[in-house]
């Protein structure tokens, strides 16, 4: 009988046994274009060795998670992040959250403070406030974090570019608020390798921006203890267009580069390898996605053990925040988003995160408006409440499919180590926009693959509304933000003591040239009131700038 | 048609989002345009002047930081201020749909947004080119 034959005889819906119906007609591939088998069976899964390749969660090489009981004993930190306008707006934000049962703070500054730019630089224009906070000096850190209790709270700072700054500026309220630098807790993202290759927030050459990196990692181990570091990330190079091998392999390799890095600065691998954590992105295939952050655990916990000689289990565990794929959000059909947005948190759930970000269905307008973001944050509720996910840690070990994927994946990103190895490392590669390459085809091949309708997006190439109007409000940022930021910015200049700003900002300049640790300088300079513009200046002068040779 | 249509795709202010003005410069390119790619961070000087130089017959502006109010009017100005009325204004990126008509109404082509076909891209521009290149 033909496959065709049940059609013939009119009985499609009542196929006959052993029989199937011929495939569609269409590409079974995951969001990153690879191909998927038909059919995973035992065969694919026969070499593994559970104790070597799995092992119980919280056991080495922690592939099923990091913790012995996962979310029975405690759930992942939602972790919304925010900021918009000025730093009293900001302010009222953080309030409102921790009011409601927020434990953490995540930042997000605006372009020019991201850029070490202050809100009076030309190239500011039209930025200040609009998608983040804007902190010009630690005039604005102080109302930031007014009337909350840094010793109590924990806070992230997406900062990279100018990351030492601002935690000299938080180290510097601490202070204020009467906190000692031991007892802040926090992360810095501080991941400079991924601007070069993904989110292109850079400002120095990639030697001296590492220093930096290794200055904020010295300072911390010694004095600021509890402080995250480092958050490595691989959202911005996926936002870009990477597939899921490359965002795993890129991150986890700008992860050893750090590794390296402050190896060769002096310090044992037990003392700062424990405070590195991780960024990833939660893209739309639901059993890539759990796949890649099975194969992060394991490859981080091998090379930690193995490459660096860690002994400590701190330093072989990976641990990681998780943020649902902005990039896989439409601009049709908005209210489509809450329901890829979920699933995309369920797998980032399924996969073993720490802390999650869940994006509002208004994202690829504008930021979030307040209802928008509630319904991300109740997502994830329903996730850790309603659904059975969290009974039982990494639910999916044993499948044919995950594991055989889970495999995939990691020898993926293996490959792409060796080839990074090749080139001299990681930032050479960088140099050679190898990974710059890798990234763009990628994201080429993506969008030619919605073109020909091999990859269908619900209410965009497929399901579309003619004439469809936007029906969900859009927020808008007040256009006086800026004006009441250069007031204030204005005001700082005239009422700051300028001869102390003169005088720590030349100590900087010393301690840069001598290669020194630049931290202390800069907690000195944040207490002057130096602006950011000021000492990113200074830094510039020393360092010099990068200027990227664009590849597309 | 005999000379090939000349694109500057460009990125100003501190945007680094560069995959969309990556994706359309390279399928302009495939599709027979010579196209230029500004790099990163250009002011709005710095992008007219570079308009001007390489004698572009469009400009396309890549903003996904929200600074589009800005920065579409400045370069309006500075283009007219040069007299490039023969010069296409066209972009994308993050940008309302209710502020991409106003954007449109004061004298920009057609702006895109999230979600747009390049082919979309292309054929609007070979239309343009069509009515406005002698």
């Amino acid at each position: 009988m033909s496959k065709n034959g049940n059609m013939r005889n009119g009985k499609a819906d009542k196929p006959a046994q052993n029989s199937q119906s011929q495939e569609r007609e269409t590409k079974f591939m995951t969001t990153s274009s690879k191909p998927i088998d038909p059919l995973y069976k035992p065969e694919d899964v026969q070499h593994i060795d559970y104790q070597r390749d799995l092992g119980d969660p919280g056991d080495f090489p922690y592939t099923r998670g990091i913790h012995k009981n996962m979310y029975r004993g405690r759930l992942w930190t939602i972790r919304q992040f925010a900021g918009f306008g000025t730093a009293k707006d900001t302010n009222e934000r953080f309030q409102y959250l921790l009011k409601n049962g927020q434990m953490g703070l995540s930042v997000a500054f605006d372009l020019p403070t991201l850029m070490g730019r202050d809100s009076d630089d030309a190239l500011s224009e039209g930025e200040v406030g609009v998608c983040g906070v804007a902190i010009d000096s630690l005039a604005d850190m102080e109302v930031l974090f007014d009337g909350i209790p840094l010793d109590k709270v924990s806070t992230s700072m997406t900062i990279n570019s100018p990351a030492a700054i601002l935690l000299a500026f938080y180290i510097a309220v601490g202070e204020k608020q009467g906190v000692p630098q031991e007892q802040l807790m926090g992360t810095l993202q501080n991941d400079i390798l991924k601007e070069y290759i993904a989110q292109k927030e850079f400002i120095f050459p990639p030697e001296p921006s590492m220093k930096l990196v290794v200055d904020t990692i010295l300072y911390c181990t010694k004095h600021v203890p509890k402080w995250n570091t480092i958050s490595i990330s691989g959202y911005h190079i996926r936002e870009a267009g990477s597939t899921a091998a490359q965002e795993l392999a890129f991150t986890l390799s700008d992860g050893f580069a750090y590794v390296d890095a402050a190896i060769d600065a002096g310090m044992d691998v037990d003392e700062f390898a424990p405070r590195l954590s991780f960024f990833f992105n939660s893209h739309l295939d639901f059993f890539e996605e759990i796949a890649k952050f099975r194969a992060a655990r394991r490859i981080w916990a091998r090379h930690m053990r193995e490459r660096y000689a860690a002994k400590s289990e701190r330093s072989w565990k990976l641990r990681f925040h998780t943020q649902t794929a902005g990039c896989s959000l439409t601009g049709q059909q908005p209210i489509n988003n809450v329901m890829r947005t979920a699933f995309e948190a369920l797998a980032g759930v399924l996969g073993g995160t720490q802390s999650l970000h869940t994006n509002s269905l208004d994202e690829t307008w504008a930021l979030p408006t307040e209802k928008a973001a509630k319904i991300a944050l109740r997502t994830q509720q329903i996730i850790a409440h309603e659904i059975g996910v969290t009974n039982t840690p990494d639910p999916l070990a044993g499948s044919y499919f995950v594991e055989k994927l889970t495999d995939e994946i990691e020898a993926e990103a293996e490959a792409y180590f060796q080839k990074i190895n090749d080139l001299g490392g990681v930032i050479p590669a960088i140099k050679q926009g190898f990974q710059q390459r890798e990234i763009a085809t990628a994201a080429r091949r993506y969008q030619d693959e919605f073109e020909a309708k091999d990859r269908i997006i619900v209410g965009v190439n497929e399901y579309a509304e003619e004439n469809e109007k936007l029906e969900i409000p859009i927020l808008k940022i007040d256009q006086s933000v800026e004006k009441a930021q250069l007031e204030r910015l204005q005001q700082l200049r005239a009422s700051r003591d300028n001869g102390a700003v003169e005088a720590e900002l030349e100590r900087l300049r010393v301690d840069a040239l001598a290669n020194k640790n630049v931290m202390p300088a800069l907690i000195d300079c944040a207490k002057a009131y130096c602006t950011v513009g000021e000492m990113i200046g200074v830094l510039r002068e020393v360092y010099g700038t990068w200027v990227e040779e664009p590849v597309f | 048609m005999s000379k090939k249509i000349r694109v500057l795709v460009a990125k100003p202010g501190l945007d680094g989002h560069d995959r969309g003005a990556k994706v359309i410069a390279s399928a302009l390119r495939d599709a027979g345009f010579e196209v230029i790619y500004s790099g990163l961070h250009q002011t709005p000087e710095k992008i007219v002047s570079m308009a001007l130089q390489e004698d572009v017959d469009v400009i396309g502006i890549s903003i996904l930081s929200g600074a589009h109010m800005t920065l579409f009017p400045r370069i309006m100005d500075l283009m007219a201020k040069q007299g490039m009325s023969d010069v296409l204004l066209t972009g994308g990126g993050i940008i309302p749909p209710e502020e991409a008509k106003e954007l449109e109404g004061k004298g920009t082509g057609k702006l895109f947004g999230p979600g747009t076909s390049t082919r979309d891209i292309i054929d609007y521009i070979n239309t343009w080119a069509a009515e406005h290149r002698a």
